[in-house]
């Protein structure tokens, strides 16, 4: 195996477009080490995404943040101003792994890795972050649900990575939180995770709304419905109803060792209260 | 495939390895500078045995490559004592008697000792949730706190 540590992004895509073999993008690579010892993958070449010192820095972009491939968990979460304006999406990272994953482990390599149960990408897809793609053909920024087409899989190009993920403006009276069940404290896989952002006017009352489930479909949902629940209401006990009715009808799970199909039918519509009731306490709005 | 020569510190010391491109910071620490106090227990970063950090960050050293270790400085568990002194941690770990078998032991003062630099006052469910990346299958747990959060309390009286 070939271990490459380029500086730059343009070095990086076009080692990884000259590579004809079985090319892996190292970020945090909590994923990525696993996988190889585990002979799930037996990389040719391994490109390290640490060395490029533009991944590594979370900058203000056209009012919101944006996040380099390679900042880790830990990072996000010592950063004010990013948990001020996304405190679920950072909430949402923060829950991958242990202090030590956290110390390594990426939004960017979460998103990559394609688990139908990644803890960060229902959070990123609620608050609307798009990622960055950087390919042999240039740049282009897409939403961050049409980067997983399923269990493992991206809908990148050969030759294509992650650069950046990209949250918008945070406006006022606008919040967004992230829950999951797991049967532990810790340390542990999402059974179901949901995440709610939102945004209310100065009555209280919900203009904007983007609602995301994980683990209960080959990949992360975005739940228009579920959004249509609230929007136009004070995310009151019937809108939260209408809202947990949506996501137990929008989840299509499977049932396997950490959970039933009926459970995680459930258990989205009960988290999705849940979410929405701290995100709206979050925006400021009344309990 | 020849060897990738990196040039890093352990411990404050300027090291040199040589080590294959997919050889774990681990095996290196292990295997090519006989630094055998992080230990493999999982080796997919579930169980914390390995911990160092790294440019001081918590880290397990299972989950990352040798070669990424250029340039950065590396702390391990043979750094914690300073010569026969031993660190507070290690002293109340031995009081409170919060080992038994000592396959983890390393890697929890190794994790423990981070926390109380970023945390010197943690609550105990800080604690508790700092180090639960961090498996012991002998002592329930109990006595590893009481021994991280009376250390804490000796080493803010002695600062």
């Amino acid at each position: 195996m070939q271990y490459l540590a380029p500086t730059t992004v343009e070095e990086a895509v076009s080692a990884l477009a000259a590579h004809s073999g079985d090319c892996r993008l190292l970020a945090g690579g909590t994923d990525l080490l696993v996988r190889m010892r585990s002979d799930m993958a037996d990389p040719d070449a391994v490109i390290d995404l640490k060395r490029i010192d533009a991944l590594r820095q979370i900058n203000p972009e056209d009012g919101g943040w944006r996040v380099g491939a390679a900042v880790s968990g830990a990072e996000m979460g010592e950063h004010e101003g990013l948990v001020a304006d996304w405190p679920g999406v950072v909430e949402a990272t923060n829950l991958i792994g242990s202090t030590q994953v956290q110390g390594r482990c990426t939004m960017a390599g979460n998103l990559c890795n394609a688990s139908p149960a990644a803890d960060s990408v229902p959070a990123m897809v609620a608050a609307g972050a798009v990622a960055r793609v950087v390919g042999p053909d240039g740049t282009r920024v897409v939403p961050v649900e049409e980067i997983p087409t399923g269990p493992g899989t991206t809908s990148l190009a050969k030759g294509e990575l992650i650069d950046a993920i990209i949250l918008p403006e945070r406006g006022a009276r606008s919040s967004d939180a992230y829950l999951r069940f797991i049967p532990r404290t810790e340390m542990d896989i999402a059974v179901v995770g949901c995440a709610v952002s939102l945004t209310l006017d100065e009555d209280g009352t919900c203009t904007a709304a983007r609602v995301s489930l994980g683990a209960v479909a080959p990949t992360v949902l975005l739940v228009p419905e579920a959004a249509d629940a609230l929007i136009g209401t004070k995310v009151d006990d019937t809108a939260l109803d209408a809202l947990a009715a949506a996501c137990s009808a929008a989840a299509k799970p499977i049932d396997d060792k950490r959970g039933t199909v009926d459970f995680r039918v459930h258990v989205a519509g009960v988290l999705a209260k849940r979410a929405a009731k701290i995100a709206k306490k979050r925006a400021g709005g009344a309990a | 495939m020849s060897k990738i020569h990196i040039t890093t510190s352990v411990n404050g010391d300027p090291t040199e390895f040589l080590c294959e491109a997919d050889e774990t910071l681990l095996d290196a620490l292990r295997d090519r500078l006989g630094m055998t106090g992080a230990k493999e227990g999982c080796g997919t970063g579930d169980c914390g045995a390995c911990s160092v950090t790294v440019d001081g960050r918590l880290v397990c050293s299972c989950l990352m490559l040798g070669a990424e270790a250029e340039g950065r400085e590396i702390g391990t568990i043979e750094g914690m004592a300073e010569g026969d002194q031993l660190h507070p941690l290690q002293r109340k770990f031995i009081e409170h008697a919060a080992l038994q078998c000592g396959i983890c032991t390393p890697g929890l003062l190794v994790a423990a000792k981070s926390l109380l630099e970023k945390h010197p006052d943690p609550t105990e469910e800080e604690a508790r949730y700092w180090l639960a990346g961090n498996l012991c299958r002998c002592t329930g747990y109990d006595k590893i706190i009481r021994a991280v959060m009376d250390a804490a309390q000796e080493m803010r009286e002695a600062s």
